[in-house]
């Protein structure tokens, strides 16, 4: 398929983009990337994602479509090869859950630990930590949530472990306890030494830069 | 093969009131057990100790929450009567416009009935803004799914009927017939369909539910 017929609109610095570009990598698919200013966003960005005006954005064959998670499951439809999701319809609606889990308990909470502080910042510590030992749950004790390969969700939620790293070092407080949550711990481990994976991250250092610089907002 | 399918829910909720539409909608048997807020089940707790929340559905002793994931699950299992179209994009705008009901129809709706002055104006603007986009998605569509409902009419169902008890419960005006002429029709065109009739909520039993519990005293209009 021609490289000019999927266009990426994202942001370096976005792990909502990251995992778009980790689904196109995975499945070998060309397409062209474009780099968004969020601080000045393109006409074409808002013109493609009226609704929430934000990135990432998948362009295929001029057609647009917005929030990672349904462009992940559209490339895995479109896109057979290396599959995201499970074939069984339990197993899928089980996917689905737990990415969603991920987006909708972890991530806010860890943002909270972030940008919060005093007994704010203390609670959210809490509920991430809570909440990220409920995920390790979705793992059953397998190595990665896909099983053996990475799959969906593993695409969906492996970026937290490396941001809340970074979180980490610059509050000061430990939120992935290889003590308490073991096996939540190797699978960031793992999931983030894949090379294709790292390919994708964007250089570390800078971002790091980036999350402290956004850290002094707060 | 005898196929046991069970559906924890609350009587006046439109996220448990999706599943069954979809159960009626498929001709699917399943029991119905209804669970009291102050006082959750312990089957509920079990097969829901995440959000110990409804719906919860059970197929043969396989759990699942969460009302979007439960729809997609139904229609990949039962395949009659499809809610979602074939072709991926369409499935993938779909899965959009199923989303963002769900993040951010009703804390707005809920904002605009149960907030005051300055915030309750904010938030009427705000459910003025998101009722025009699904106005437009509507274009010259009968449903949200084109000739037959879909998944979007399903989740929806917020807007095609429980807000307008929100309404009359609050005495709040968000729907209106002039600004969002497609809107409205849909909403009859959806509650008319015999699977969605038959599951909804007695509306005076709702209101009352909604005055009581929301500690709302006055009668409207």
């Amino acid at each position: 398929m021609a490289e000019d017929s999927v266009k990426l609109l994202g942001y370096w610095a976005s792990p909502y983009s990251l995992k778009v570009k980790w689904a196109l990598k995975l499945k070998g698919i060309q397409y062209q990337y474009v780099e968004e200013d969020l601080k000045n966003k393109s006409p074409m960005l808002l013109q493609y994602n009226p609704v929430y005006k934000k990135i990432p954005v998948l362009v295929h064959d001029d057609k647009p479509l917005a929030e990672s998670l349904i462009i992940l499951e559209y490339i895995d439809e479109v896109w057979k090869q290396n599959p995201l999701l499970p074939i069984d319809p339990h197993e899928r609606a089980k996917a689905r859950f737990w990415a969603k889990f991920a987006d909708d308990k972890c991530v806010p909470a860890l943002v909270a630990a972030f940008s919060k502080k005093g007994e704010e910042q203390e609670r959210a510590v809490k509920e991430a930590r809570e909440n990220l030992k409920i995920l390790e749950s979705g793992l059953e004790g397998k190595r990665f949530f896909g099983g053996e390969t990475i799959g969906f969700v593993d695409i969906a939620a492996g970026w937290i472990g490396c941001w809340a790293q970074m979180t980490e070092e610059i509050i000061g407080i430990k939120l992935i306890d290889a003590e308490t949550m073991p096996l939540l711990d190797s699978w960031f481990q793992d999931f983030l030494e894949i090379p294709l994976i790292k390919e994708c991250m964007p250089p570390q250092d800078k971002l790091l830069e980036h999350c402290k610089e956004s850290h002094k907002k707060f | 093969m005898a196929e046991e399918v069970l559906l924890f829910g609350f009587w006046g909720s439109p996220f448990s009131r999706r599943v069954e539409m979809v159960l009626k909608l498929k001709g699917i048997e399943y029991k119905y057990i209804d669970e009291d807020f102050s006082n959750k089940s312990p089957s509920l707790l079990k097969y829901n100790p995440i959000h110990k929340k409804v719906p919860v559905f059970v197929h043969n002793g396989k759990h699942l929450a969460e009302s979007l994931v439960i729809l997609e699950y139904i229609d990949e299992t039962w395949k009659d009567h499809p809610i979602l179209p074939k072709d991926p994009y369409k499935i993938a705008n779909a899965r959009f416009w199923a989303k963002f009901i769900d993040e951010k129809y009703l804390s707005a709706i809920w904002k605009s009935c149960t907030s005051e002055g300055k915030e309750r104006e904010k938030a009427v603007e705000e459910t003025s803004e998101l009722l025009q986009f699904l106005e437009n998605e509507l274009k010259e569509q009968k449903y949200f799914g084109g000739e037959t409902i879909g998944l979007v009419d399903i989740a929806a169902n917020i807007i095609g009927y429980w807000l307008e008890i929100f309404e009359e419960a609050f005495g709040v005006e968000l729907l209106r017939k002039e600004k969002f002429p497609k809107l409205c029709n849909w909403a009859n065109e959806f509650v008319s369909v015999s699977a969605i009739k038959e599951n909804l909520p007695p509306r005076d039993k709702l209101i009352a539910f909604l005055r009581n519990r929301f500690g709302v005293g006055n009668a409207s209009k």
